[in-house]
């Protein structure tokens, strides 16, 4: 851990203990060093963004698919209770679709008032299989 | 490689110019009119099917180049108004409104949305373009996008109707001010993503987005935050909306929030990084930038240096400047003092987006006026700084320079000791942020979360590898089926695409929705001349009595609430107390309610005096000469109003051909009777200023009585002048008329000409 813990040094020695690689730099070399630092602090938050998904994201998909925020709850919450979220909502509702040859609205719909999931298991099933 | 962002077949209603940008399409079915009242049921009328395009946020226009407005040259403003209030001093410059370069933020949330409409409009003649909408309390934590129209608490429900309405409203305001105005929300909480979208959809164009105001004052769990964060921002970036981030909040959380400024350029930095590498450009990505302290703090040798390092730092990016409401308390005065000086530090450095908090944060949710109020603080304090840096400029050879190179050493030391505890998820567990000592102090009073931990902790699902959202603009992993070049065209393009897919919701709560609102007001609706005062909604009744009791506080605050009542105010509440001495004052501000209207149709206007025309009067004058003989009466040595009534170049009536004497001040009454009969004037013009005991009148009263004294009064026109004269009053004191606050030359060229040819008609009959 750093020296910043230790108690018998006062703040301001503290600072300048731990300033003095920082003190040869210039301003440019300082702005520099600040944005490459940051920049390595966000990469892993931005990594965490590509791989996951969430209930929030999944919602955003489906509403613009052209389902309100009631449905889109309820296709979500199937989507769950399913265990398809790694597959996308919006995927779900898609694929159903094309296998059923039914609107991308009616499908959703349909998903939302709790059926069609038997479909929608078999056919991703499938693909893992 | 398949894209993220389809954008080149984008089917948006409004006219798409040939840079790319985005005309809105203009209401057509209803329009202002500016004698009226803006009236919410239009506003609802179709709602449904009104339409809202893309609205990428804007800058005003003109920005950068000098102009000349009334008098003088101007360095820091842009296009000026179509309609606005200009601000009261503007009277003696010929009634100028410099609009400043820099955007200005009004925000306005008072709980419900069709009291707020009206409210934005008049923010907007007083110079915004800007308008936030603070979100009900508790909106953070709803998982889903709210609906309909109920009233919220601290804020309003930010649902898809509420935006639409007011975005609708604003569309009209905007052509009535004739500048575009950016509306603005939140894109927070856990429904994040769902939020960008419908603000897109609706035509929002700027929002706040930082995953970290989740993490630290939400709890909501970082992963999922910072998750979300990554679709919202790709969809921000497609609205080409300004992105503001959070980081101001740790100003207002940390106890000594002076200490907080590294960590604050921290807390920048991480936003600004992570919105850039989700897409947004850096032209649309501001900074929550506060001024930390305030008086009686030092505060501009503390909060100067901090403004100059983050403008180093994030040169590249925009500055949204607020202004501070950590110090503030119930003085509007003291607050307004604080937000003047948090703006010469913005004309100082620089300044993108002007923020104003209303002068009554400290004591309620915002009034009408007090928006206002804020607004014109930014207006009058900008104009007033205008080009200052021309002439001013930051020493930083010096101790500013020595300050500002330290603060960015310790933000440095900051990012580096959070990458070596393992970065920002581990330094959020230990407690780094939002502790009150200065790093790289530490008072270990930081806000610590646990990345398994708040809410939505176990919401995080991993993409599988055929993981595929069929949307035009998306985030991260997306394994687009190879038949599609893009992943919307799966479903046929989506909502940005094709905005007829938009689903409406109107209202789910039947109690508490806008409707029922409305029919509790129904007949302030049917009938606008019924009125009564407001403050925040139609009719509340609320007024302020401003009391000074001469006694101590606890005495004074009992009182002040017996007086209330025996003026037959209800509710009444103390809102502001000042000590003025211990025992000889207090100071009182008090609220209370009036519970009666009053039909603007059944009062007795006083009468709109006709003035004639110039040239009408110019022609008598030239046919037959007036003279006048002019001065402030009494032991008075104010000069200023009464030469603006007689001089030509202040459009007095010298410019009508009217010659005057002017008798200087302090001119005793006798002097400037026997002056008008040296001179054979046609008028006596009397100015008092000092109202002390009615002095004012009983000095006109002398006038007149000295002049029947010497036998003259029906010879000659008397006329009393001065800012407390009230024209029936100084026609009690035997004047022919007086003249009030706001009178101008013509006024009284015109009186004088008419009252002498009615004299002269008196005369002929008898």
């Amino acid at each position: 851990m750093t020296d910043r813990r230790d108690r018998d040094m006062s703040s301001d020695a503290i600072f300048e203990e731990r300033r003095r690689h920082l003190r040869h730099l210039s301003d440019e070399e300082l702005y520099t060093r600040f944005w490459e630092l940051t920049e390595k602090l966000v990469e892993p938050l931005l990594q965490a963004g590509r791989e996951y998904t969430t209930p929030a994201i999944e919602r955003s998909v489906l509403l613009r698919m052209g389902f309100s925020s009631l449905e889109a709850q309820a296709i979500v919450r199937g989507v769950i209770d399913h265990g398809l979220m790694g597959r996308g909502a919006g995927h779900v509702v898609w694929k159903v679709s094309e296998e059923l040859e039914l609107s991308i609205r009616e499908t959703g719909l349909s998903l939302a008032e709790g059926r069609h999931w038997d479909v929608a298991a078999r056919l991703f099933d499938e693909v893992v299989s | 490689m398949k894209r993220d962002v389809c954008d080149d077949n984008v089917v948006c209603e409004g006219r798409q110019e040939e840079d790319g940008s985005v005309q809105p399409v203009r209401e057509t079915s209803i329009s202002l009119d500016i004698d009226e009242r803006l009236d919410v049921r239009r506003i609802l009328e179709g709602l449904e099917n009104y339409r809202s395009p893309r609205r990428p946020w804007h800058w005003r226009e003109g920005r950068g180049e000098p102009r000349k407005i009334g008098a003088f040259e101007y360095l820091e403003t842009s296009e000026s108004l179509k309609n606005s209030v200009p601000l009261p001093g503007s009277r003696g410059f010929g009634y100028i409104d410099p609009q400043p370069d820099c955007v200005i933020t009004t925000e306005i949330a008072s709980g419900r949305f069709e009291d707020d409409i009206r409210r934005m409009r008049m923010a907007a003649w007083n110079g915004a373009d800007h308008i936030m909408v603070i979100r009900t309390a508790g909106q953070s934590h709803i998982d889903s996008l709210l609906e309909g129209t109920t009233q919220g608490i601290g804020g309003i429900p930010v649902t898809r109707k509420q935006c639409r309405a007011t975005r609708r409203a604003l569309d009209l305001i905007e052509d009535e001010v004739g500048r575009p105005i950016n509306y603005h929300s939140y894109v927070s909480g856990v429904a994040g993503p769902d939020i960008a979208v419908m603000f897109v959809e609706e035509g929002v164009s700027g929002v706040h987005q930082d995953p970290q105001y989740n993490v630290l004052y939400r709890n909501i769990n970082m992963l999922r935050s910072f998750v979300d964060a990554c679709e919202s921002k790709k969809i921000i970036a497609y609205g080409g909306q300004l992105q503001i981030d959070g980081a101001h909040n740790a100003n207002a959380t940390a106890m000594e929030a002076w200490k907080v400024m590294p960590e604050l350029m921290v807390q920048h930095a991480i936003n600004t990084m992570f919105s850039l590498k989700c897409g947004i450009k850096p032209e649309n990505i501001a900074l929550s930038s506060v001024p930390p302290t305030a008086p009686p703090a030092p505060c501009m040798r503390i909060d100067l240096p901090y403004a100059v390092a983050l403008r180093d730092f994030f040169r590249d990016y925009k500055i949204r400047a607020q202004q501070n409401t950590k110090y503030m308390e119930s003085e509007t005065r003291e607050a307004t003092v604080t937000h003047t000086l948090n703006m010469v530090i913005s004309r100082l450095t620089s300044v993108d987006v002007q923020s104003t908090i209303t002068p009554d944060e400290g004591r309620n949710v915002p009034w009408h006026y007090f928006n206002i109020n804020a607004v014109n603080t930014a207006r009058q304090s900008l104009n007033g700084l205008d080009g200052i840096r021309e002439m001013v400029d930051i020493n930083r050879d010096g101790p500013l320079g020595e300050r500002v190179r330290e603060l960015k050493e310790r933000s440095i030391l900051f990012l580096e000791e959070m990458l070596e505890v393992g970065g920002y998820f581990s330094a959020v567990e230990e407690g780094f942020f939002i502790d009150s000592a200065e790093y790289p102090d530490r008072k270990g009073d930081g806000i610590i979360r646990e990345l398994e931990g708040g809410i939505g902790a176990d919401s995080l699902f991993k993409r599988a590898d055929d993981y595929f959202a069929p949307v035009s603009v998306h985030f991260g992993y997306n394994n687009i089926p190879p038949q599609f070049e893009c992943a919307s065209e799966a479903i046929g393009g989506d909502t940005f695409q094709d905005p007829s897919k938009i689903q409406f919701i109107d209202e789910l709560d039947e109690y508490d929705n806008v409707n029922v609102r409305i029919a509790e007001k129904q007949k302030y609706y049917d009938n606008p001349n019924l009125v009564r005062p407001e403050v925040e909604f139609l009719a509340d009744g609320v007024i302020v009595l401003t009391l000074m009791l001469p006694c101590d506080r606890r005495h004074a605050e009992a009182a002040s609430l017996v007086i209330g009542e025996r003026m037959g105010l209800s509710d009444c509440e103390i809102i502001h107390c000042q000590v003025m001495h211990p025992a000889e004052g207090t100071y009182i501000e008090m609220k209370g309610k009036v519970d009666f209207d009053i039909d603007l149709s059944k009062l007795v206007l006083p009468e709109v005096v006709e003035t004639l025309s110039e040239s009408e009067i110019r022609e008598d004058v030239r046919e037959r000469p007036m003279t006048v003989v002019a001065g402030t009466v009494g032991e008075d040595e104010h000069s200023v109003g009464l030469k603006e009534i007689l001089d030509i170049k202040h459009g007095g009536i010298e410019g009508f051909g009217i010659r005057y004497h002017y008798l200087g001040t302090s001119v005793p009454m006798d002097k400037i009777v026997d002056a008008a009969i040296e001179t054979n004037a046609d008028a006596i013009l009397a100015s008092t200023i000092i109202s002390h005991h009615d002095i004012h009148y009983e000095n006109m009263r002398k006038i007149a009585d000295i002049c029947i004294e010497k036998g003259i009064r029906d010879q000659i026109i008397l006329v009393g002048g001065g800012t407390q004269v009230v024209n029936e009053l100084a026609v009690e004191a035997g004047m022919d008329v007086g003249f009030g606050r706001g009178s101008r030359g013509i006024d009284v060229a015109s009186f004088l000409v008419k009252r002498r040819r009615e004299m002269r008609k008196g005369r002929d009959e008898s």
